[in-house]
């Protein structure tokens, strides 16, 4: 479906992409996590034919992304990260406006749209400027799949949408992937990495991982602790200063803490956090999250380069 | 934006062509009589009836006829020196004198021709009506020398004859280049180019998809501006109007092009603002609109056989008021045709390059 080979893309000094390997299989859904700036749009950038990477080569559904663009362009649908159809046409003549682009007709393709436009149709003779959001989101999703495409490269389609548009909308791909169409998500939010088949972690330009979001998981030996105490400011900092400390993230009102040792004995935690003056603390056993795993990532990768 | 794009040209047209008139009126004289006879009592009244003048003050000391130009008062001062009328009947020749303020070059010119013109006048009507061999010479700029002009194609010397076909060329290249290049780098900025270029749709119908309105829109508007010329300022229209739409189509082509290639190269509409701007001021000034080519320096008047603004004033004039036909300006229209091909292959160059 998608195939990428040591793709590599610098802006100046700037390196946004350092021999990048990815393959993806038809009618997945496939994540591309990282950070902001870890290269995720400039490498969907080359996919949509919309840059030529410096090195390596890509091909979607067979068609060379640099050779065979013209081609290429036909098959694909791209929802740009910041919203840009135009503000000034309304819901509809957007719609036709790339309906009639790719040579085709609303009408001729309306099932494959039709559980996402019908909640904005109500407002189809309203500019598209004027839709909220959740709406702008939903009508570049139904342009970018008015042509019928095989495979459709959404960046970041969740960021700055509301928790409840985001559930929304990881429904509406999963519907979409019912249709036989391949799925290219970017996203900056771990907690989407679940939602997808298989996932890639980038960051700073450089791939960490490929695999499905459980096999990631799986990958993490280490055992994961949350802890809680009644100093929560002091509580990170005297975590981190821990003999045996491998790892201490906050996550929300916890901290995901993770010992060097096996053989680690919480009780031995809590004795030193209670000689801080700590109180009231909890810790529990969970199981690692894709976050945890992309935390540990990073933190490998930054040692290599380091060393 | 539509409104605008066609009311506020026209009302600019209308303002401008009112506005910049090089005829000069009302001039305003300060007479000083110091002879007091029938004769400085006849000029004055040539004066008076004069539509370019207005005696505004009159008096017979000549120091506070400076005062009220230094004021400002009045813009010229004749003085009739006393024993005037006495040296013309004893001599058959005297000297009067006439001062000017010459801050604004122009009308000073003007003006001091205007008062050249009635004491010739003067002079004719002396030898007419009092069988005088008469020689009244004012100094002390000129010489006087006898002339009978002849002004053809705008026999009244209408200003705006002349301004108005100027003006509508400058209106519609603002239309076709300023809007044309912000328009596809509002795209830019928007993130819409993107979208478009992710679909098959060839470069040159989104290209052409672009320009297009703004051709039509830059049409209709010079047929709009013609209109109101013939009606508001009764422009005289000697020629053909088909070549003269023939020629605004083409010229368009080229503003269009300018257009598409500032969009090329700039990423913001404040940059391709900016560039027009430098275009547009120098294709004004150097248009033949506000100076006459010829009366340009050498190396100036070559520049303008670059500047398109230039040929389409000139095809304007040529036509409406001198009734030149298609083939009058042939070689206007082959300048045109190769600025067309340098600039929309330069334009298409850089935006394939680009994308």
């Amino acid at each position: 479906m998608i195939q990428i080979h040591g793709i590599s893309k610098s802006f100046g000094n700037v390196v946004a992409l350092q021999d990048i390997n990815i393959e993806v299989q038809e009618g997945e859904i496939f994540g591309l996590i990282g950070p902001d700036g870890s290269g995720k749009t400039t490498l969907i950038r080359i996919l949509t034919t919309l840059l030529l990477p410096d090195s390596g080569t890509a091909t979607v559904m067979g068609l060379d992304v640099v050779k065979e663009y013209k081609n290429l362009r036909r098959v694909f649908g791209y929802m740009p990260g910041r919203f840009s159809l135009y503000e000034d046409l309304t819901v509809e003549e957007n719609l036709e406006l790339f309906a009639s682009i790719f040579g085709t007709t609303v009408e001729a393709n309306y099932h494959l749209i039709e559980d996402i436009y019908k909640q904005i149709e109500p407002f189809k003779s309203r500019r598209a400027g004027k839709l909220s959001g959740g709406m702008k989101q939903k009508l570049a999703l139904s342009c970018a799949m008015i042509h019928q495409p095989k495979v459709i490269f959404l960046d970041e389609p969740t960021t700055g949408v509301d928790p409840v548009s985001r559930q929304e909308f990881w429904k509406m791909l999963k519907s979409l992937k019912k249709h036989g169409i391949s799925i290219f998500v970017s996203t900056p939010y771990m907690d989407e990495a679940s939602l997808c088949d298989r996932i890639a972690l980038i960051q700073d330009g450089k791939l960490l991982s490929i695999d499905t979001p459980t096999a990631i998981v799986g990958q993490y030996e280490k055992e994961v602790y949350a802890i809680v105490s009644n100093k929560k400011h002091e509580l990170l900092q005297d975590l981190r200063r821990y003999k045996d400390v491998e790892s201490a993230f906050l996550f929300g009102s916890h901290i995901h803490y993770s010992d060097q040792k096996v053989s680690f004995d919480p009780r031995e935690l809590i004795q030193y956090l209670e000689q801080l003056g700590h109180g009231e603390i909890e810790v529990d056993k969970i199981e690692p999250t894709i976050e945890d795993c992309f935390l540990a990532l990073m933190g490998n990768a930054n040692k290599t380069a380091d060393a | 934006m539509l409104p605008i794009i066609f009311v506020l040209p026209m009302i600019q047209l209308l303002v401008l062509s009112f506005a910049v008139d090089y005829e000069i009126k009302h001039i305003k004289l300060f007479f000083v009589d110091q002879d007091k006879s029938q004769f400085s009592g006849l000029l004055y009244n040539q004066f008076e009836a004069s539509q370019y003048f207005i005696i505004n003050d009159f008096s017979n000391s000549l120091a506070e006829a400076k005062e009220s130009m230094q004021r400002g008062d009045c813009d010229q001062i004749l003085v009739i020196p006393h024993g005037f009328e006495q040296d013309l009947y004893r001599d058959g020749t005297t000297d009067i004198q006439v001062i000017m303020n010459a801050i604004d070059g122009t009308k000073a010119g003007l003006s001091s021709s205007y008062a050249t013109n009635i004491i010739m006048d003067f002079n004719r009507s002396l030898i007419v009506d009092f069988g005088m061999q008469s020689s009244l010479t004012a100094t002390p700029e000129y010489q006087q020398i006898e002339m009978d002009y002849s002004y053809w194609y705008n026999p009244e010397l209408n200003y705006q004859a002349y301004m108005v076909p100027g003006i509508l060329v400058l209106l519609v290249t603002m239309i076709g280049g300023f809007l044309s290049s912000m328009n596809i780098v509002r795209e830019k900025e928007l993130g819409t180019i993107d979208q478009i270029h992710v679909t098959p749709i060839k470069k040159h119908y989104f290209i052409f998809g672009k320009t297009l309105p703004f051709w039509m829109v830059g049409m209709v508007e010079f047929g709009l501006g013609l209109l109101l010329a013939k009606l508001v300022f009764d422009i005289p229209m000697v020629g053909s109007i088909f070549t003269l739409f023939a020629f605004a189509g083409t010229y368009l082509l080229v503003v269009l092009g300018l257009g598409l290639l500032i969009s090329t190269i700039t990423e913001t509409q404040q940059q391709a603002m900016f560039i027009s701007w430098f275009f547009l001021v120098i294709f004004i000034l150097l248009g033949g609109l506000f100076t006459a080519v010829e009366n340009m320096p050498e190396w100036a008047q070559q520049i303008t056989r670059l500047n398109p603004v230039r040929y389409f004033i000139e095809v304007n004039r040529m036509v409406l008021l001198k009734g030149a036909g298609f083939k009058d300006v042939a070689s206007h229209f082959i300048v045109m045709s190769i600025f067309i091909l340098l600039i929309n292959s330069l334009a298409i160059f850089r935006y394939k390059k680009g994308s």
